[in-house]
């Protein structure tokens, strides 16, 4: 199966990004694709590295992280939403004038065509959100 | 075509598992997750809307709300994430009742 | 070429209240671009998307209402209402914008958008579907 998984949530606020990252690491556990999780909403919230969660509990972005380089997965996060939530990297900090970054390794921020692309192109769409 | 229908939340809380038991048809499935099993307590109100479909419940989810097997409807499956993607492979569309 | 699929948005929320009504239209309109078989459902709380006389100025928001009108340019022009959710919030057709399309094979003639159809009709249109958006 070829999946695309859509992160309508951010970390910690509803339980919509942890299962969709264990949906995600069973599917790749049982050998299927993953074409791309795309974070939409506040799931763009997933995509900054300046979280400090407590010690005692799962680091959410960091999770995404490690999953993203150990299996080479794409991670996208919706451009519009990321503006509207101040998600930004090196491209977006350039053309809207901001002084910082914080996006978060193994994400990159691209336009809602990478959904609809990943609709088109799997042989599943799997949405989690509230 | 068959559907995996998907809901998150309590019955008690959105309209997602009403719609979804309302709009399933014949040869769909319903999976429970996050705090959609507490529809599948059969003490509750809800448990009604569940008759005569084909329900699963995500495990790990029941386990976290301290919701042990016998507070459950009769019939329904109990699966884990693997079982939660095999759901997803066997049926040819997903719909998420959020 | 990729094989064109049925793609819907499911629409059950509410406008205004949550980001989910406007952020999934930007979908839509993203999507228009991508040439697949494009729908829309509106039920539940979505149908109160579509209501007439939306003004947001005393809340201070965007009223992004009229470009429900602009699907039809976009040829998104087949937009299921369901029955039941307008009944049960005491609403009608008549509540809801008059959302057209032009026909480029009949002369632009112009054409309903809304199709009112019953749980059980929404059923069998869902089914068809390859690929359902959820927002």
């Amino acid at each position: 199966m070829k999946l695309t998984i859509q992160v309508n949530e951010g970390p910690y606020q509803h339980q919509s990004s942890d299962t969709a990252y264990h949906f995600t690491k069973a599917a790749i556990e049982k050998g299927h694709e993953i074409f791309r999780v795309f974070f939409y909403h506040d799931g763009v919230n997933n995509g900054t590295r300046l979280t400090t969660p407590p010690q005692d509990d799962r680091n959410i972005v960091k999770r995404w992280s490690e999953l993203a380089e150990a299996h080479n997965i794409d991670m996208v996060v919706c451009v519009a939403a990321a503006q509207r939530r101040g998600i930004v990297d090196d491209g977006e900090a350039q053309r809207n004038g901001k002084d910082a970054t914080n996006i978060a390794p193994g994400f990159r921020i691209s336009g809602l065509g990478q959904l609809i692309e990943g609709g088109v192109q799997s042989d599943r769409l799997v949405v989690f959100g509230d | 075509m068959a559907m995996l229908h998907l809901v998150n939340k309590s019955p008690y809380d959105g309209s997602g598992l009403n719609t979804a038991a309302t709009i399933m048809r014949s040869g769909d499935k319903l999976l429970l997750i996050e705090d959609g099993v507490y529809g599948a307590m059969k003490n509750g109100k809800a448990a009604g809307l569940l008759k005569g479909l084909d329900v699963s419940v995500l495990g790990p989810d029941l386990a976290a709300r301290g919701i042990p097997e016998d507070k459950l409807v009769d019939g329904v499956t109990i699966v884990d994430y693997a079982g939660f993607v095999d759901l997803v492979d066997a049926n040819e569309q997903v719909q998420s009742w959020l | 070429m990729s094989d064109t699929k049925k793609m819907m948005y499911i629409n059950r929320r509410a406008p205004y209240g949550t980001i989910y009504a406007w952020e999934s239209l930007e979908v839509v309109l993203i999507g228009a671009a991508f040439e697949q078989d494009v729908s829309m459902a509106f039920l539940d709380d979505g149908v109160y998307q579509l209501t007439k006389g939306q003004d947001t100025k005393g809340i201070g928001m965007k009223n992004f209402s009229p470009t429900y009108a602009a699907l039809g340019d976009y040829e998104v022009n087949k937009i299921y209402v369901e029955k039941e959710s307008l009944e049960e919030r005491g609403l009608t057709l008549d509540d809801l914008q008059h959302l057209v399309w032009e026909d480029e094979d009949e002369d632009y003639a112009e054409k309903d958008s809304i199709r009112l159809v019953t749980r059980a009709e929404l059923a069998d249109v869902l089914a068809d579907q390859d690929v359902l958006f959820n927002f």
